[in-house]
């Protein structure tokens, strides 16, 4: 009853997704063409809309009764639109109560459900019971179109600033991208399918999968990628209306940031979750899923520079709309890729060209849809405001700019292997080629973090600007000058790296200096802290590069082994039991200089269903770096292959992550909080 | 131009769909290609695995003409299958040479008793490594060689009668 239940919720909620749509879109059209003409405004749309419908109302005027008949209309139009937000708001609890049951049908481990059989086990523990529900294709679906549609139902809730008309028009869209995603839930991959005759066991969770890591890296990012789905509606109801300016994009803010939030910490621990779980010491590897969720993230992070532009100085106007096109593009091609099977990867899901071809139709119909309309309305959506070289508008350009373009490289990094292969060739674009081109932009665009915050809005001196970033510079010197004293062979780029990383570091804060702590608002801090954030993540990567060691040896019991400061001797190997595996445990004696030996135990896992062998590796992290041990297979003559890394500082690339992500909750609620107040104030005066 | 410009992100994004489709529905080819495809064989050496039939130097080519080299077991079912097409080669005039994947001189002298003998010279393989070496993945997999010793064509899995007259084009393109 339970799996027919969610089917049900998911159809009506289909349902109202649609009814919302129409009442919009009617309620849209019913008053602008009951408005009288010289109520709108330049509008070169509504105003043919005018003319055509012009002889019927003048005729009807003649008759005496064409003011009443424009009346009603606008009467009935009001209803309409005033029928959108409650429908978004059951649309959205319906999506929610859907998933809620799919999830109930996992803890159940109802083994006549095919998704819970293909993907749980009802030996699993019951916190990766709950993830099972959205660690597969069509979960993941509806956890995307659930988050879809709560998102939808808040804006509902919640806004209360935007032009009444370019809301409705921007839940339209909302309403229009959750049906395509119903549709295709409901059509192609329906979670709630039964399986008859039951299964008397599950198929299991990869165990790769079965880590807290996991279980809750896919919904931040989901909440991040459908939290950019609202600031593409917010860019296709604002084109529609052709209402583009900073109250736009005062509305449209803090979902930009919402998103970008989550996109942060889901990359982050993404990142963190790979590095400790696969085993293989590294904490990025360019790979197109992972690469899926950067490519949002970068097209965010420059929509979330240009909308403040747009918000604080009515300048950008096209091009914030582009972004936000962009931005939500991003995270659909990211998801097409990952299910359609074009791209091989490690972690990507089942290949199936069905679902492919109908998540590409989904494409085509929403990027290439809001591209047309971006083409066709863009141009007369008036100029905004024109501004300086130096000044703060100039510098976010300089940000939006390279952010493009690493955004455009890592796009064409992802895509290249396919066009390759359209030409017969294989091959794959690995991390050489994505940090080359990618590291020199990522300098340039720290320069520009730390100069920009520096100038005023609207326009600035030169002069005064090279004294402000005295002291930046002056620190990033003398960081380079250290580094090289100490490790003169370090890298160029990872040099640079630290010597730009002190430097930054100092710049961010720097705009804290001399200003009244109390007094400074809270977006100003999140700013300082986002870029602290960057900061300190750079200092840790480039650390990582330069200074990691690496061992891979095969030891005997009793045998020593060196890796960075420490000293390493294989004490054991003994079997290890968990709630669904069982493993080999290495016992590792482990010693920095004089200090106290302590114990750490990677092991070799093997899990039974599926049967599959994972390495769980044993990390000891101290104040400046991680120790990072791996147990691998026996040789058959008594010996034991060890994998042992020292990184020093890695654990700044996640502690950086954090506070960028850090930097963007207190920006949101520093807004929030600002723009709260101020109708109050207007109210009180 | 302006005007124009503000197209250009629907052109990139027609670009993006095109490939995806083409990506979609390509024929679907999850073979492993060796990474040695049009560079030379690698000069290894390997034991004879039969008495009387001489064992393998890969670097060399006594006929000085292109060749066959099969990989194959007698334990392997897809083998015997691709026998008959391998005597058909035989009797085109090609030479055939052939590693052994783990496989011990009995079995192989069985299998080929059974199956026909196609082959000027057989290595022996015991571990695997000289497969491994060429990029092979699985058993029955025949590289075409060209006459200066380069690897011209890889043909994964048992050769079908279909496929006979495609390897005789590569070895003729090969000379």
């Amino acid at each position: 009853m339970i799996a027919e239940a969610g089917l049900a919720a998911l159809w009506l909620a289909a349902a109202l997704a649609l009814l919302q749509l129409v009442l919009a879109g009617l309620g849209l059209w019913m008053s602008r063409t009951s408005v009288r003409p010289e109520l709108v405004e330049g509008s070169s749309f509504s105003s043919s809309v005018e003319q055509k419908n012009g002889a019927s109302t003048s005729s009807a005027r003649t008759g005496g009764g064409g003011s009443a008949l424009t009346e009603e209309k606008a009467a009935t139009a009001a209803q309409l639109i005033a029928g959108v937000r409650p429908v978004a708001i059951v649309q959205g609890l319906l999506a929610a109560l859907s998933f809620v049951l799919l999830i109930l049908l996992f803890i159940r481990s109802d083994m006549s459900v095919v998704l819970v059989a293909q993907n749980s086990h009802s030996a699993k523990p019951l916190m990766y019971k709950i993830a099972g529900a959205w660690g597969n294709h069509e979960g993941s679906m509806l956890l995307w179109v659930t988050v879809l549609a709560i998102a939808g139902g808040a804006i509902a809730i919640i806004e209360r600033r935007l032009n009444e008309a370019t809301l409705v028009a921007t839940m339209a869209a909302q309403a229009a991208i959750a049906l395509g995603f119903y549709a295709f839930l409901l059509i192609a991959s329906n979670p709630f399918a039964r399986l008859n005759p039951a299964a008397p066991e599950g198929a299991g969770l990869n165990p790769l999968l079965q880590d807290p890591g996991l279980a809750f890296h896919p919904p931040t990012l989901y909440f991040g990628y459908v939290g950019l789905s609202v600031a593409f509606s917010f860019a296709v109801g604002a084109l529609v209306m052709r209402d583009v300016g900073p109250a736009f994009a005062r509305a449209m803010r803090p979902w930009v940031l919402g998103a970008w939030i989550f996109l942060t910490i889901g990359i982050t621990a993404g990142s963190y979750w790979a590095y400790y779980e696969l085993g293989w010491g590294g904490w990025w590897f360019w790979d197109p899923v992972e690469n899926a969720s950067l490519m949002p993230w970068l097209a965010a992070t420059a929509l979330l520079h240009s909308v403040t532009v747009l918000a604080t100085r009515d300048g950008l106007r096209s091009w914030t709309i582009m972004l936000a096109v962009v931005a939500f593009s991003m995270s659909m091609i990211g998801t097409f890729l990952v299910r359609s099977g074009i791209l091989t990867s490690v972690h990507a899901f089942a290949v199936d060209p069905s679902r492919g071809s109908f998540i590409l139709a989904l494409l085509i119909l929403y990027i290439g849809g809001a591209l047309v309309l971006f083409g066709w309305r863009i141009g007369s959506v008036k100029q905004g405001s024109t501004f300086e070289l130096v000044s703060r508008e100039g510098g976010l350009i300089f940000n939006n700019l390279l952010l493009s373009v690493i955004l455009g490289i890592v796009l064409i990094g992802t895509l290249y292997p396919i066009v390759a292969q359209a030409m017969g060739t294989q091959l794959s674009v690995g991390p050489p080629f994505f940090n080359k081109t990618t590291a020199p932009i990522a300098l340039l665009l720290m320069l520009g973090m730390a100069v920009g915050p520096m100038i005023r809005w609207r326009r600035d001196e030169g002069k005064e600007l090279i004294g402000r970033m005295t002291a930046p510079i002056g620190v990033a010197l003398a960081g380079l000058v250290a580094v090289f004293v100490i490790a003169p062979d370090t890298a160029i780029l990872p040099l640079l790296g630290l010597g730009f990383a002190f430097g930054l570091a100092v710049a961010s804060v720097a705009p804290l200096w001399k200003r009244n702590l109390r007094r400074t608002p809270l977006f100003t801090y999140g700013m300082v802290v986002a870029h602290l954030g960057v900061a300190v993540s750079v200092a840790g990567m480039a650390s990582e590069a330069a200074f990691t060691q690496e061992k891979l040896v095969a030891v005997r019991v009793g045998q020593v082994t060196e890796v960075g400061p420490y000293s390493v001797v294989l004490e054991g190997i003994r079997p290890a039991i968990g709630p669904n595996w069982s493993a080999l445990e290495g016992r590792l004696r482990v010693q920095r200089g004089e200090a106290t030996p302590f114990t750490m135990r990677p092991q070799s896992r093997f899990f039974s269903a599926p049967p599959t062998v994972t390495s769980e590796a044993a990390i000891e992290t101290v104040f400046d770096g991680q120790l990072y041990t791996v147990l691998g297979q026996p040789d058959g003559e008594g010996r034991w292959q060890l994998r042992l890394w020292w990184k020093p500082f890695v654990t700044l690339i996640w502690l950086g992550g954090m506070l960028i992500g850090l930097g963007g909750l207190l920006s949101l609620i520093g807004r929030v909080v600002r723009e709260r107040r101020i109708p109050i104030r207007m109210a009180a005066a | 131009m302006k005007k124009l410009l503000l197209w250009v992100p629907l052109l990139v994004f027609a670009g993006l769909v095109a490939l995806a489709v083409h990506g979609l529905y390509r024929p679907n080819d999850p073979t492993i290609r060796s990474a040695l495809v049009g560079k030379p064989l690698p000069a290894l050496t390997l034991e004879p695995m039969l008495p009387g039939k001489p064992g393998l130097a890969l670097g060399e080519n006594p006929g000085g003409a292109p060749r066959l080299v099969n990989v194959f077991a007698s334990w392997c079912v897809p083998c015997i299958a691709e026998a008959p097409q391998l005597m058909r080669l035989k009797q085109a005039g090609v030479a055939i040479d052939a590693i052994a994947i783990r496989d011990t001189g009995p079995a192989i002298a069985r299998f080929l008793a059974e199956h026909g003998d196609p082959y000027r010279r057989i290595g022996d393989d015991p571990r695997s490594a000289v497969q491994l070496a060429l990029g092979s993945s699985g058993v029955p997999e025949t590289f075409v060689i060209d006459a200066q010793g380069r690897i011209a064509m890889q043909h994964i899995g048992a050769i079908t009668e279909g496929d006979v007259p495609r390897i005789l084009a590569a070895l003729e393109a090969a000379r």
